[in-house]
């Protein structure tokens, strides 16, 4: 299955700049579908990034952020052709990981 | 003499309970300092802060202390958003020593959307995509050195993002 993560990340020699696609529903829990019957919530809770072994960037998520959510963020260092660690969590125990070279 | 021993016995028994007071306090007041250092510490999910309702509430589920207004939070956030389900909203800061950036709605059902940690090395900027239900401030929060800064904005929503 394809991954649900799209990243890219562009090491500028100093900085490495990160953008990262998920594909997930985010639903809130506070919309009703077309039966008028509430969609539970079902959302991302918490989303890493790993460099080199060490965490570099850590998103908790509520119910409010966007459906397919985007991030954005840079980190000092990081090296073309390195790995980027992306794994997320959601709120009903899924998961998902992948890991990108930096370019 | 009965009534002397009593009077011991008396006086003694409160002498104890004083002691075991004293020692309980002895002992509860590390823990008690440590319960915010460990809140702050921020290495859970914090469930809480993310059910709390307000955006005062909110902040202080998650940090345990209150924000004060500062420029040198930018954010970033369309004056009207088209969209609510969908509003681009961004934060920088200049500041140094940033350990976390946060996003409240202050009007949507649970104000806090998203907290961010940021370890020594990370750059203080975040972009972001937020739900929003109806016309709500935006707010940003920067721990910067254990202090808590913030920015505000108001964005209009013509479309929400929430309950359609």
């Amino acid at each position: 299955m394809a991954s649900s993560i799209r990243v890219r990340a562009t090491s500028s020699g100093e900085t490495t700049e990160v953008q990262a696609l998920i594909q997930h529903p985010m639903d809130s829990g506070f919309i009703k579908d077309a039966k008028g019957e509430t969609i539970p919530p079902h959302f991302i809770q918490e989303l890493t990034f790993e460099y080199d072994g060490k965490a570099v960037f850590v998103a908790d998520w509520g119910a409010a952020v966007s459906k397919d959510p985007y991030v954005k963020f840079s980190f000092k260092g990081g090296k073309k052709g390195d790995d980027l660690k992306v794994s997320w969590v959601d709120n009903k125990g899924m998961s998902d990981t992948t890991t990108a070279k930096i370019q | 003499m009965n009534i002397t021993d009593n009077g011991f016995a008396a006086t003694r028994r409160l002498i104890l309970q004083g002691a075991s007071l004293v020692a309980l306090v002895g002992f509860g007041n590390p823990l008690l300092g440590l319960a915010p250092a460990l809140a702050a510490a921020n290495d859970k999910y914090p469930e809480d802060a993310f059910k709390a309702k307000s955006d005062a509430d909110a902040v202080k589920a998650l940090y345990g202390k209150t924000a004060e207004p500062s420029d040198k939070v930018k954010l970033d956030a369309p004056e009207i958003a088209e969209n609510g389900a969908v509003v681009p909203v961004s934060v920088t800061t200049d500041l140094a020593d940033v350990t976390s950036i946060s996003f409240l709605v202050a009007d949507n059902p649970n104000a806090l959307a998203a907290s961010y940690r940021i370890p020594a090395g990370t750059l203080p900027s975040v972009a972001n995509r937020l739900k929003m239900a109806k016309t709500s401030n935006v707010i940003a929060i920067v721990e910067a050195g254990g202090k808590l800064y913030s920015a505000t904005k108001e964005v209009k929503v013509t479309v929400g993002g929430c309950g359609g």
